[in-house]
């Protein structure tokens, strides 16, 4: 028993580590290579080294590691919400976990119906990644979704699932719905199967961005005015900028955890809306009754 | 050439601030026009609050959207923009 005990809490700490230390690992790696800058810079995801490619080089960003380190935190996260799942005598962590699944499979019932509730770890996934990627800008972390990589990816993958929803009504009617209402509409209806992955991304990576291109100009304003006010202070005191001490949280508390979480429900939601949106549930009932008449024929004949 | 090139940074600036101002106003009338309409909503029915408030909050964000194209569209024009332009000035002024 005693045994056993000691064992579930060497591996509980195992979890936590995991949890704990690659964001730890981002903070070091950002101390040790960010460059000093002085006033007013904005600049993309920095690239750390560069991998030689045949056809070309694949330059490694911070982006990249940023968004793998987080990647492993949510992982070492699930590791220990789900560790030790029990019957009865239920802890903390396991209501905490049943919580959050239950509320996210209410979500995607909701909003998609019983059909895809295969979706509901993907949406999670998609849930996790993007508010935590975002929230890692509260300790110093470069956002992984504020470069527009990352969440074009991200775009990328939806607009696939989305095609091969829609394509399992058949290719003809998937190529058919181009021609709706009339066949002069086929550009625009092109466009604007690509515009949806294009405004998903758009939606997210602005609003991040813009979050801490204000950050920085903020910070850099009230650098300046609490050199021009308070500049007169003897020796050192003058060089403080004490205007900078509190208001630039204030701005953060809502740029960054307001609008990160925000941001991660919107494409969450988006996600889903789309994917059901676009699957036809009709033809895809008829073709499958189709097929099961097939088979069944099929199955006499022999 | 120097002019040129103040010409290049100078109009991409301005370009990113009306591109910004201009693309402002359609979000901020939207959003206006959102909230004024759920503010209505729960002050007919104060027990939907909660409901009303999530889509609301919801369809802002998507009434943003525009915003945000004109917003990606300004920060390209003042970081990415000038540094294009100046090269292919320099490129076609070696040809010349």
């Amino acid at each position: 028993m005693e045994e056993k005990h000691r064992l579930f809490v060497a591996v509980d700490i195992l979890y936590i580590c995991m949890m704990v230390l690659p964001i730890v690992f981002g903070i070091v790696l950002r101390i040790l290579t960010a460059p000093p800058t002085e006033g007013i810079s904005i600049t993309g995801a920095r690239i750390l080294f560069t991998v030689p490619m045949p056809i070309q080089d694949l330059p490694i960003t911070e982006a990249q590691v940023n968004s793998w380190l987080v990647m492993i935190s949510i992982t070492g996260l699930c590791l220990f919400l789900t560790h030790g799942l029990q019957i009865r005598k239920v802890s903390k962590r396991q209501h905490l976990a049943e919580w959050i699944v239950e509320k996210l499979d209410n979500m995607v019932r909701e909003s998609m119906g019983e059909f895809f509730m295969v979706f509901s770890p993907f949406i999670a996934a998609i849930f996790a990644l993007s508010a935590i990627s975002s929230l890692s800008s509260l300790l110093g972390v470069y956002a992984p979704t504020a470069d527009v990589n990352v969440v074009a990816g991200w775009g990328i993958l939806v607009f696939i699932l989305i095609t091969y929803y829609k394509l399992k009504g058949g290719l003809l009617n998937y190529l058919k719905g181009y021609t709706e209402p009339i066949a002069v509409m086929i550009p625009l209806n092109i466009l604007g199967e690509i515009a949806t992955p294009v405004s998903m991304t758009f939606r997210h990576y602005g609003n991040v961005l813009s979050g801490s291109v204000i950050a920085v100009l903020i910070a850099a304003a009230l650098q300046a005015l609490s050199s021009l006010v308070l500049g007169w202070l003897p020796g050192f005191l003058g060089d403080i900028p004490f205007l900078q001490i509190g208001l630039p949280a204030i701005l953060s508390l809502y740029f960054d955890v307001f609008s990160s979480c925000m941001q991660a429900y919107i494409f969450a939601m988006l996600t889903m809306l789309n994917i059901s949106g676009g699957f036809p549930q009709e033809l895809y009932e008829k073709r499958m009754e189709k097929k099961l008449a097939r088979k069944k024929k099929a199955a006499e004949s022999i | 050439m120097e002019l040129a090139i103040g010409i290049i940074l100078g109009c991409c600036a301005l370009g990113a601030g009306i591109c910004m101002g201009i693309g402002a106003i359609g979000p901020g009338i939207g959003e206006g026009n959102a909230v004024a309409k759920a503010c209505e909503a729960i002050g007919r029915q104060p027990e939907s609050k909660g409901a009303v408030t999530s889509t609301m909050i919801m369809g802002c964000a998507i009434s943003e959207t525009t915003g945000i194209y004109s917003l990606v569209i300004a920060i390209l024009l003042i970081f990415v923009a000038p540094n294009l332009m100046v090269n292919i000035l320099k490129n076609a002024i070696g040809l010349l």
